[in-house]
């Protein structure tokens, strides 16, 4: 495993609101994550795993702190430069609505490369596509395509312009376990086949086991890390650091 | 139900004040239509009461005056019968004019374009119903030759003093005197609505008007208080002598009334006929914006249905949010149509037509008018759609759009198809031949085209946008496939947005064409039929001088000088026109095809007829037909039959003399010069405008300048035409721009996806205004192809009137297509701006 960082946050800080309705959802969080690795992100509901997403994806902007992607500093550009950048080098999956519902699954996979202008390496999109075993749909638009497989065309379009990174939040939330399996299967294969490097949010200590690493977030902060996980050391970290809502 | 109607009415303000506006245009336009028309009755039945006497006893077979007038007089002995039979307190004869223009200091006629210059002999007899008719306002009345009266208002505008000089054109001889100011006097009522008036002193105004002192063109009888007006018609009508009546004046009054309301009632269906079309597209509009809120409330509809609320509820609640913006839109539009009609009224003194005098006139009519169209407008409008929002079932409520089935589309497609058959059969019909009734077959199939195009145009969309989306993709690469597929999401949707568009496109380009048409003809027909130099004519038509006809025969240089007069005439049994020639040299300068008889033959009472008038009446060679311009009748004898050409608009032809002998004044409509072979044109063409010179009112065009005039007058009507399209278009870019607004709205979540995904903001920006663009150029297109069809079927059907040739601009055509595209990006303006700003994250976060 190499320890190469692709992604890091540095004290952050995302504060929403003033005075005494302000709530700090992201209270000082400095994390790292290593280029070629699968990280899950856990927590309760509300301790802020979505908000770093979005800080991290370039989507929103933090209160304090740095974000660093490879090199590059996030605070220092301006919205162009941040949707190129999210265009070229990030790749995200959303819980659901992820795709363009005029456009065919092909269509959406090629969407960040064609906004870009750019033509897709061919025997590259040939592998993803095999991958994540789309080709008969690929004519198909979001519509015809059952949940599990709208959330593997995101996947998809998440890899095809090779970005540095990938960040999906809850991406199996809404799937039942066969197509959620589908899906982190595939987020695995990725990882161990291509090198991508993937940070996930999830609840599921199952989905959780298909990952290299864990990050535990509680209000806001890191509390806890977890290597080479399984789904019954990840069960009795979270009833550890919140008994009440294990599965929140 | 009620409170949340409002509610949902407060939260979408905007989106409905866009489609209250197309309401408010189309009130407008028929309430400023309304209180114009009001005021312009006002205006002239003020003028024409303060004309009449209470009894006028008048020529038998007399009309209210013409342009051209009549020389059908009654004796001058009668005036002193009159005054004797009992009730009657006075009488006056009466000489009077209305072509005798006010020059102003620098020798330009005063009074706009197409005002009548009213003359009279000055008398102090009250109008009808002790009206006060001459009022003096300054100065003494004219007493003898070379003094006169004018109205305050022209001598105000004119800064003429009294004691000044003034110059008059007269249609008599001379074309021009000069007078002096005395006084100033006006009727009683007041405004002349853009028209002179000048008094001469009675004898003077006879040997002018009259041409002898023999006899009066009326007399003008005050009755004594307490005889009633019909009481006293009898009384003097009893010792009339034949060919002499009486009338009360309240009846010819009404006569000249009716004639002048009926010549003014075009102004009233034109303006009428754009107000129709303003709602119209007004209305898609409103379907438009609440098929949108509709849907875009399905869940919150569906809602309330799950909790019990009935189906007709549902509609009513949205039929409830129609009415507020009827209401309002009708509000705003009665106030806004009060200033149309002031904007009306100045630009029609423009054309001579001055009615500052009188206050704008609002009836409740008016009111009652806008309020109801507006409402019934808005109502129809969204019935539709909030039919459909009570068939929302409330599991609908997860569902984000809520498409209308592709069945009802098709069965859209099948009527429009049946209804277009429909409309091609009757445009066909009424271009291949004039049928009866052909104007409101010709009508009646436009219409139907029109509905006929809207009904079929979501099918015929999609073949249009997928068109159009081959350069997109080629040229925008994914943004272009985007915008495509926008475009094509809801084919109806973008169908019922272009349609708008399309009607204004498609009478834009039946105008254009049948423009471009008409000075293609009147090209071809000067060069076909017109074989003289040079035309002499007046503006409007109004009768001139014959002595600058004589003078001009006498150029050197000069060869022919053909004269033609005409004056509207009752010929038999029809209202017709009838036009005097001179039949040696009419056929040299127009061309003229004779089926029977020969033009040597045309003189005295004899008469040409056309050849299809000769048809319907059953006319040949040998029938008699009773002629009057506006005197007694005298019969007339057909001598032959004309073919019906676009060169000659009159349907029936007499000599000079038979002109004369019908009634009609010695005075010149037209006259048409030959020049020698030799001859230098030059100088030729500067002696006949040095003739001219003193009558400004007449000019000396040749064939080019001629049809340069004609041309002119076609511009200038088009130019109104397309003004008054350009609000329809204007309403069509409001409804693009709601269109998209709400559609950007409702595509809030996946507008933050292609954000978070990678698209800039200007190439979202770039989208929208794309999916703009496209659906202005299927209005476009679809506006502009049947604009060319209907421009097509207007002109073979007009071909009779003298639109003979058909040209289609479509260098023009295309730049509105361009035109159309630039609109577009235009009304995408205020959606891209808005779309580029949403904030990523929170568009994702939108349900
Ligand atoms: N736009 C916002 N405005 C105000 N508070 C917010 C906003 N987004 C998130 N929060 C708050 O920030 C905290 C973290 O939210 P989030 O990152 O969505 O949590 P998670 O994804 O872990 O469930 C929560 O308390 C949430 O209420
Ligand atoms: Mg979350």
């Amino acid at each position: 495993m190499s320890h190469q960082v692709a992604a890091r946050a540095e004290h952050l800080v995302k504060a929403y609101g003033a005075g005494a309705a302000a709530v700090r959802a992201l209270d000082d969080v400095t994390v790292e994550f290593y280029a070629g690795e699968f990280t899950a992100i856990m927590g309760p509901s509300g301790s802020g795993k979505s908000t770093l997403m979005h800080c991290m994806a370039a989507l929103d902007q933090p209160t304090e702190g740095r974000i660093l992607l490879g090199d590059t500093e996030l605070g220092r550009l301006n919205d162009n430069r941040l949707t190129a950048l999210r265009r070229d080098q990030i790749g995200f999956v959303f819980q659901s609505f992820n795709l363009v519902p005029t456009l065919t699954a092909q269509e959406n996979i090629l969407l960040p490369l064609s906004i870009a202008g750019r033509s897709p390496d061919p025997e590259w999109f040939d592998t993803v596509i095999d991958t994540v075993d789309l080709r008969p749909r690929l004519k198909h638009r979001p519509s015809e395509l059952s949940g599990g497989q709208q959330q593997r065309v995101a996947c998809a379009r998440a890899l095809v312009s090779k970005p540095e990174i990938v960040f999906a939040d809850e991406p199996t939330g809404n799937l039942d376990s066969t197509s959620g399996a589908e899906v982190l299967g595939f987020l695995r294969r990725s990882v161990d086949d291509f090198g991508q490097t993937i940070v996930m949010v999830t609840h599921d200590p199952v989905a959780a086991s298909y990952t290299d690493r864990v990050i535990f977030l509680t209000d806001g902060q890191v509390r806890d890390e977890l290597r080479s996980p399984t789904a019954e050391s990840v069960l009795s970290r979270m009833t550890a650091l919140d008994p009440r809502r294990a599965r929140s | 139900m009620l409170r949340a109607t409002w509610r949902s009415l407060i939260a979408r303000r905007m989106r409905l004040l866009m489609s209250t506006f197309a309401i408010v245009l189309g009130v407008a336009f028929v309430a400023g239509s309304l209180v114009f028309t009001d005021t312009l009755d006002r205006a002239f039945t003020g003028i024409v009461s303060g004309t009449v006497g209470d009894v006028m006893v008048r020529p038998q077979g007399a009309q209210a005056s013409t342009r051209a007038g009549t020389t059908a007089t009654v004796p001058v002995s009668l005036v002193a019968r009159v005054k004797q039979v009992p009730g009657v307190r006075d009488a006056v004869g009466e000489a009077r004019s209305p072509t005798v223009y006010v020059l102003d200091k620098r020798g330009k006629p005063l009074g706009g374009q197409g005002a009548p210059g009213f003359a009279m002999g000055y008398h102090t007899l009250p109008a009808a119903h002790g009206i006060p008719a001459l009022t003096l306002t300054a100065g003494r009345p004219p007493t003898r030759a070379g003094e006169v009266t004018i109205d305050p208002a022209t001598a105000g505008a004119a800064a003429y003093r009294i004691g000044d000089t003034v110059s008059l054109l007269t249609a008599g001889t001379p074309p021009r005197i000069t007078a002096r100011i005395v006084g100033f006097a006006k009727f009683g009522q007041g405004s002349l609505v853009g028209a002179t008036l000048t008094t001469f002193d009675p004898a003077t105004a006879q040997r002018l008007f009259v041409g002898n002192s023999r006899g009066y063109q009326d007399i003008w009888v005050t009755a004594q208080p307490g005889v009633s007006d019909t009481e006293l018609r009898s009384r003097i009508a009893a010792v009339l002598p034949r060919g002499v009546q009486a009338d009360t004046g309240d009846a010819v009054a009404k006569e000249s009334g009716g004639q002048i309301k009926q010549a003014l009632g075009f102004i009233t269906t034109f303006l009428l006929i754009f107000a129709g079309i303003s709602l119209l597209v007004g209305g898609f509009l409103i379907v438009n914006t609440f098929s949108m809120l509709v849907a875009q409330r399905s869940r919150e509809l569906a809602l309330l249905r799950a909790l019990g609320a009935r189906r007709g509820q549902v509609t009513r609640s949205v039929l409830a949010e129609a009415l507020v913006v009827g209401l309002v839109g009708s509000t705003v539009g009665l106030g806004l149509g009060f200033l149309l009609a002031i904007g009306i009224r100045a630009l029609f003194a423009r054309f001579g037509l001055d009615l500052s005098g009188t206050p704008l006139v609002f009836r409740a009519r008016t009111v009652l008018a806008a309020y109801g169209i507006g409402m019934v407008v808005t109502a129809i409008a969204a019935y539709l759609p909030a039919r459909r929002a009570s068939s929302i079932p409330p599991v609908a409520a997860l569902r984000d759009d809520i498409a209308l089935p592709e069945r009802a589309v098709w069965r859209r497609w099948h009527l429009g198809m049946i209804l277009l058959g429909g409309a091609a059969g009757a445009l066909i019909k009424a271009s291949i031949r004039p049928v009866q009734h052909s104007t409101y077959v010709l009508a009646v199939g436009m219409i139907a085209a029109l509905f006929a195009v809207i009904l079929i145009s979501p099918v015929v969309a999609r073949p249009v946008l997928r068109a159009a989306g081959v350069p997109y993709r080629w040229i925008f690469g994914a943004v272009g496939r985007l915008a495509e597929e926008n475009s094509l999401r809801n084919p109806r949707r973008t169908a019922a947005t272009a349609s708008a568009l399309m009607i204004g496109m498609t009478l834009v380009s039946m105008m254009t064409v049948f423009g471009a048409s008409a000075k293609s003809s009147v090209d071809a027909l000067i060069a076909d039929n017109f074989t003289g130099d040079y035309v002499v004519s007046s503006q409007t038509g109004i009768p001139f001088s014959p002595s600058l006809a004589d003078s001009m025969a006498k150029v050197p240089g000069v060869q022919e000088v053909s004269r033609l007069r005409y004056s509207p005439a009752q010929i038999g049994t029809d209202k017709d026109a009838l036009a005097g020639i001179e039949p040696r040299t009419f056929g040299d300068i127009v061309k003229i095809e004779l089926v029977a008889g020969r033009m040597p033959a045309v003189k005295g009472h004899t008469l040409l007829v056309q050849d299809d008038v000769a048809a319907q009446r059953r006319l040949g060679v040998g029938s008699k037909v009773p002629v009057s311009l506006g005197g007694r009748p005298a019969t007339f004898t057909v001598i032959g039959i004309f073919k019906k050409s676009p060169a000659i608009l009159v349907r029936y032809l007499t000599s000079l003399e038979g002109y004369a002998a019908a009634g009609g004044r010695p005075q010149d409509t037209f006259v048409y010069v030959i020049q020698r072979g030799g001859a230098d044109p030059a100088a030729v063409e500067r002696r006949l405008q040095q003739i001219v010179a003193p009558v400004p009112t007449v000019t000396v065009k040749n064939q080019q300048e001629f049809a340069a005039q004609q041309h002119e007058q076609i511009d200038t009507l088009l130019r109104i035409i397309y003004a008054l399209l350009g609000l329809a278009v204007i309403i069509a870019v409001l409804g693009i721009v709601n269109t998209l607004a709400l559609s950007v709205i409702e595509r809030t979540r996946e507008i933050g996806l292609l954000r978070a995904v990678g698209l800039s903001r200007r190439q979202l920006r770039r989208m929208v205004r794309l999916e703009a663009v496209v659906v202005s150029l299927l209005g476009a297109v679809l506006g502009v192809a049947l604009g060319v069809a209907l421009g097509y079927a207007l002109q073979r059907s007009q071909r009779d009137q003298g639109i003979t040739v058909l040209a289609v601009p479509w260098t023009q055509l295309g730049l509105y297509v361009v035109l159309a595209a630039l609109v577009g990006v235009l009304a995408a303006w205020l959606p891209a701006r808005r779309a580029a700003r949403l904030d990523v994250l929170r568009a994702i976060a939108t349900e």
